[in-house]
């Protein structure tokens, strides 16, 4: 058979310099999909490797001296083609058509598959060394069986080998053969992959024969499928060569072939082996017979994982380890999670985002220049033939043009300056153009990490000038986007399937309502809130101011505001609202503990017309947003992403005419403020010592199951978190409420109250880990406090606020808490991702099925309904049906 | 007449939107507006019903890994007054999604009968709290000393800390000699002198004797380190570090309906596994609210009942519920690919293909959401093909 091949590379290599004209396989439009059904895996027999091969491997050289593959070598042109220009000679086919071929070699002496050590140790171990026999009399064959099935139903596979080593063990005739007689000796696995029998090794020769003897039905009871595989296909005997297409050679700049690692291991075998060979034919001594025959184990078993424990890793001359082809295949960047879970795209872009709020909601402003290369297939027909010329016309370099012209058959044209006309031409009826992405085009936009399916929403394409990608800035938040440098990613569908599923299943109006908890995710943000908060809060204004404003949001029906000089800013607000809109919600004033509220703390809606109450986050917010949900329930997505971006204009609007800004002037304090703020410390402080003192004097009541300076430690720590909590309220009082930070804080736009009070007054307790800061030196945190000192001060206790600014100590104390949230942030986004990873592995295939049961991917039932319920979070109101609503409507 | 309404809408609506109705609903309503509110509800119930084929399991997934994020990472924070550690924030949802059995902070909140839940007694109470507290040998010992002559082991008593767990020399030889049989224990006085039964003793082995009954279980619950009576809504209940269910639901003066324990694995040993779903449910549901985040139940009580469906808790693990896939590629994407590859092929394992990751390997459709229909198209007749 080797001299047929030799015979056929003359041909060959003639072949190749003048192609002949093979009968070419044109790509068709009419693709034939198929449909895999299932996969089996199984473990390679001999036999079929051997038929599955199209070459057999017997020289360890790669190429000839001209540069050509060597016949038989391990890039032999039979295994397939990497070079432009070649044909395989096995198919025909050129590069990138051909996907490879298998080939073999025969291995001189059989090696042990290093994946199936465990595996082939417990065989010998549970068999007679004579007959072959499973180590159980026969009459207690079928009990066992019928044992070992049920421990397989219960666990696993792996469960039943090892019930089995048990039985096996607990037997009484451990040491003789039930069947034969024979004695068994102890079978022990010397790791890597040396066997030993007592003191003396089992070759692989002897391991195969008596793998070989096992009966099929002795293997069936130790969970082995014999149909799949006979125990002795697990010592190799011919090893199947991957195709070169596999393993691919790189050229390097200097024209020099670097060889994939996998060539590189396939060569040390071949050469190995051709040794062993040579010295087993010359009749060489036992000993170097038996030194390649180890070395050859060696190197098959690294080509099969190259990290076994016990042995040093293969490593190239530069002394990097090797990737063979367990490496290949396992982690994150191996085959699997990199190229088979995940895959790559054309047609996307990504750079830098940047806010436009005068975009609607679901658009994203995309750059010119980006526009000019992501393109969208059109198919030309008779209708449309004038306007997809014009794109023609332009070409790649005028916008809007098209880069590409697809015949009917597949074939692919750029357009250029030389081809437009030919083009043109040619263009009819069932071509396809790729013309340039246009405003309205449908687009998906995506920001990592993607936690969410509002990470991934579609948006209609706008271009602009410009080289970033713009968003309003509402949307922002399902993306958790900033604009301090973040990137996003674009994505062109390129099918109507996909542009149809884009648009029906994730465009921004749909993912409206977050299917975590019900409410909007979507909501007026920053400057919007603080307008809204404003104009609804005792507000008044010209009514030519207020149609000033209207009109710029877009209203241009007025009939809605009150025909006076002066207007109401409620009644502005109203304009916007639908004329049958109730509602009635809080506002943030809102205390559920008080009897009597503030009349603003009740929002109610009659009619469409602001009754009462101040519109702030609760009612317009992202991820609160309840007026917004109940519009969204009466009147649908479109009308709300549509009232939204009016409501964002809106407030925009009306800070625009008012001025808003924020200084240092808004954490000013009166003197009577300052003086307060400074008692209550001073007290704290006195409280403190006092306690110290009793602690000292041991006065201190110890509180159960702590002991006295812990007691203390608790009691200092309630004490100085109580003086803080009473500065912020003395600053709450004093600070001037109308000032723009605190119209911030209390509107729910940026902030809080216990920023203004760490601005103004003081910003309190540093603590780590829920104590007082007490590391550093030894009894102390810092030098220049003495030993055992446990005031205040030195214990990392900031009395003074940011805007009084801080002592170098203080300094240094914010600084470590800063630091250890720091560390905190970094620790956590691996530890939660991994979270996720598992959660979402292992929910993945859970659906709901027509009979409204929660199945698994094996139809396995999780839940008769889901929820519980049934009700789809996202559909809910805050994961309910609003009872009240519906009472209030109907009667 | 009211009541035959709502039996009547029974089929469409939950049992709990019927009650919420009959709460909500003014006394003095008419049939026709009732029938009119139980309609429209009937009406919302059923558009917010979740569509076939909708990915339910990845929206719970995201549902809790977004928010996962957003958690503090090393709260301990306190509970009740002052006290006991408790695990909080992510590493909590992690211990329970892992289905460990070993915590990092046990605990368990002991609801008690009647007479003692009203506080009358604070002194029972409290002596009551103080007998449920682990007591081993080395708490009320001041010294363990070995006599070489005689090899003996001598354990000299703390009579006052004796006294105050209400502890006699009788009661500690009566405690020690149930656990071990082995031991002759004499009563000394202020000491116990303690001989091994067999005669030749080597001095290493009454060395490893000493050592052993330094931790000997005298008194108290076995687990239980720290015991503290709060009241909480009117009443007292007993808050504990450490958790042991079995032992503590056995007692006369615990109310053990509603006694329980942050311990899943031992709420699905002593209780069983509806029991442990609903802890499961709970303790998670807590930790989120705890971090004022706002995530849907539903999305937990799928998790929950992912870990439960098998009959016992099984871990979000490679080893618990993802070796659990009938998919071998799903698998293999999750964790240790090679090893299921191997397994999967000395048995012959088919992939059916059923789930969503191998189809996305192999580029074919995934059999969720729109992917889930298919179309069956009748050939007409007498024509081919």
């Amino acid at each position: 058979m080797a001299d047929e091949e030799t015979v056929k590379e003359e041909v060959k290599i003639d072949d190749v310099k003048e192609p002949k004209p093979v009968e070419r396989i044109e790509p068709d439009d009419h693709y034939i999909s198929k449909h895999v059904r299932s996969i089996v895996f199984s473990v390679l027999s001999p036999k079929m490797i051997k038929k599955m091969a199209c070459a057999k491997i017997v020289t360890p050289e790669l190429y000839d001296k001209e540069g050509y593959p060597v016949d038989g070598g391990l890039m032999d042109i039979r295994l397939g083609v990497i070079d432009p220009g070649l044909r395989c000679k096995t198919c025909g086919l050129k590069l990138k058509e051909c996907i490879g071929h298998f080939g073999y070699i025969e291995l001189a002496r059989p090696i042990i598959h290093i994946k199936f050590i465990g595996i082939i140790h417990n065989l010998l171990k549970c068999v007679c060394r004579e007959c072959g026999r499973i180590l159980i009399p026969d009459n207690k064959i079928s009990k066992t069986k019928e044992v070992l099935d049920a421990v397989e139903k219960e666990g696993s596979v792996e469960d039943r080998r090892k019930k089995l080593k048990e039985i096996i063990a607990n037997l009484k005739t451990v040491n003789r053969c039930p069947h034969c007689k024979a004695k068994q000796l102890k079978i022990s696995l010397d790791k890597p992959t040396t066997f030993m029998e007592e003191d003396s090794r089992i070759s692989p020769i002897e391991v195969r024969a008596r793998l070989e003897k096992i009966s099929n039905s002795d293997a069936e009871l130790f969970g082995l499928k014999v149909m799949h595989i006979r125990p002795e296909s697990m010592v190799l005997t011919l090893l199947p060569i991957p195709p070169v297409t596999m393993r691919p050679s790189i050229t390097l700049e200097s024209g020099e072939r670097s060889e994939d690692d996998l060539t590189h291991k396939l060569g040390d075998i071949v050469r190995i082996n051709q040794r062993l060979f040579e010295n087993i034919n010359a009749g060489a001594p036992e000993i170097i017979v038996e030194d390649l025959w180890d070395l050859l184990q060696y190197h098959v078993t690294t080509y099969f994982d190259n990290s076994v424990a016990q042995l040093p890793p293969a490593r190239h001359r530069s002394g990097q380890p090797l990737k063979t082809l367990t490496e290949r295949i396992k982690s994150k960047e191996g085959r699997i999670r990199h190229n088979l879970a995940g895959k790559r795209t054309n047609f996307s872009a990504r750079t830098v985002i940047s806010p436009d709020p005068m975009m609607e909601l679901n658009e994203v402003g995309i750059p010119k220049i980006i526009a000019m290369k992501l393109t969208v297939p059109e198919r030309v027909n008779e209708w449309n033939m004038n306007y997809i010329k014009k794109f023609v016309e332009n070409g790649p370099e005028k916008y809007p043009g098209a880069n590409y012209i697809i015949r009917p058959d597949g074939k692919k044209k750029k357009i250029t300056d030389e081809t437009k006309e030919a083009s043109l031409e040619e263009l009819q009826p069932g071509y396809v153009i790729e013309r340039h992405l246009m405003d309205g085009d449908i687009t998906i936009f995506n920001r990592q990490p993607s936690l969410h399916r509002m990470s991934m929403m579609c948006h209609r394409a706008k271009i602009l000038p410009g080289r970033t990608l713009r968003l309003n800035p509402s949307v922002c938040n399902p993306y958790n986007a900033d604009f301090d440098g973040d990137e996003m990613n674009l994505h062109i569908p390129q099918t109507e399937e996909a542009r149809i599923e884009a648009e029906i299943l994730m465009e921004v109006q749909t993912q409206l309502i977050s299917l975590r908890y019900g409410l909007s995710v979507i909501g007026c943000v920053q400057d919007s809130i603080s307008g809204n908060y404003t104009l609804t809060n005792d507000f008044e204004m010209s009514r030519q101011e207020a149609i000033d404003v209207l009109s710029a949001v877009g209203i241009t029906d007025f009939s809605k505001l009150p025909k006076k000089a002066m207007v109401n800013g409620k009644d502005v607000f109203s304009v916007l609202l639908p004329n049958d809109f109730d509602y009635e919600g809080h506002s943030r004033l809102f205390d559920p503990s008080k009897e009597t509220n503030d009349k603003d703390a009740y929002v109610v809606i009659e009619k469409g017309r602001l009754v009462s109450g101040v519109m702030d986050k609760a009612s317009l917010g992202e991820e609160s947003g309840h007026m917004l949900r109940a519009i969204h329930q009466k009147y649908g997505k479109d009308f709300t992403i549509k009232l939204l971006q009016m409501l964002f204009r809106l407030g925009i609007e009306v800070l625009l005419r008012t001025g808003f800004t924020s200084g240092l002037g808004d954490t000013d304090l009166p003197e009577d403020a300052r003086a307060k703020i400074k008692d209550t410390l001073d007290k704290a402080n006195k409280d403190v010592n006092g306690l110290i003192d009793s602690y000292k004097e041991n006065r201190l009541e110890i509180l159960p199951g702590k002991t006295a300076l812990e007691t203390l430690e608790l009691r200092i720590l309630e004490v100085l978190n109580k003086a803080r909590n009473e500065t912020g309220v003395l600053v709450s009082k004093f600070a001037d409420q109308s000032s723009n930070t605190m119209i911030m804080a209390k509107s729910g736009a940026r902030g809080n109250l216990l920023n203004l009070a760490q601005m103004a007054a003081c910003v309190g307790q540093q603590a780590m880990r829920g104590r007082r800061i007490d590391k550093g030196y030894f009894e102390r945190t810092l030098s220049c406090y003495s030993k055992g000192d446990l005031n205040p001060d030195a214990r990392g206790f900031i009395a003074n606020g940011f805007k009084s600014g801080l002592t170098p100590q203080e300094f240094f104390f914010g600084s470590m808490t800063g630091r250890d949230s720091l560390m905190d942030t970094a620790l956590r986004t691996p530890k939660s991702g991994y979270l996720y990873r598992r959660l979402s592995n292992a929910m993945q295939d859970l659906k709901v099925e027509y009979d409204s049961t929660v199945r698994d991917a094996s139809s396995r039932i999780i839940q008769f309904s889901y929820g519980e319920d049934g009700i789809d979070v996202s559909k809910s109101e805050n994961g309910t049906i609003n009872i009240k609503r519906i009472v209030k409507t109907h009667s | 007449m009211e009541e035959e309404l709502f039996k009547e809408y029974q089929s469409r609506l939950p049992r709990k939107l019927i009650d919420d109705i009959r709460d909500n609903v003014p006394k003095s309503i008419s049939a026709a507006k009732l029938k009119k509110v139980l309609e429209a509800a009937s009406e919302e119930y059923a558009a917010a019903l979740v569509n076939p084929g909708e990915a339910v399991g990845v929206i719970s997934a995201e549902s809790i890994g977004e928010p996962g994020t957003q958690m503090t990472l090393n709260t301990f924070h306190f509970a009740g007054v002052a006290e006991m550690n408790v695990t909080m924030g992510l590493p909590r949802i992690i211990e329970i999604l892992d289905g460990r059995k070993e915590l990092d902070t046990p605990m368990m909140e002991i609801y008690l009968n009647k007479a003692m839940a009203k506080g009358k007694d604070i002194e029972e109470l409290r002596r009551f709290a103080l007998a449920l507290k682990e007591t081993r040998l080395q708490d009320f010992v001041t010294e363990f000393s070995i006599n070489i002559t005689d090899l003996t082991v001598i354990v000299k008593l703390d009579k006052g800390k004796m006294k105050d767990l209400g502890l006699t020399n009788s009661k500690i030889i009566e405690a020690i000699s149930k656990q071990t049989k082995m031991l002759n224990i004499k009563d000394d006085g202020d000491s116990l002198v303690v001989k091994s039964k067999s005669k030749d003793d080597t001095f290493n082995e009454v060395y490893k004797i000493k050592e052993k009954i330094r931790g000997l279980h005298i008194k108290g619950i076995k687990g239980i380190t720290q015991v503290l009576p709060v009241k909480r809504n009117d009443e007292f209940i007993i808050v504990t570090a450490g958790s042991n269910m079995a032992d503590v639901l056995k007692l006369e003066e615990v109310d053990s309906y509603r006694t329980t324990t942050n311990n899943i694995f031992e709420i699905e040993q002593v209780l069983g596994i509806e029991a442990a779903r609903e802890a499961i449910v709970r303790e998670v549901y807590k930790v989120i609210e705890s971090q004022g985040l706002n995530v849907d139940v539903r999305h937990i009580m799928l998790v929950a009942d992912t870990m439960c469906v098998s009959g016992t808790v099984k871990g979000i693990t490679r080893y618990g519920v993802v070796s659990e896939k009938s998919s071998v590629l799903a698998r293999a994407s999750f964790e240790t690919p090679i090893k299921n590859i191997i397994n999967a092929a000395l048995v012959g394992e088919v992939d059916e293909l059923n789930s969503v990751v191998e189809n996305a390997m192999l580029n074919q459709v995934i059999p969720i959401g729109t992917g889930l229909p298919r179309l069956v198209v009748r050939q007409p007749s007498g024509k081919k093909q």
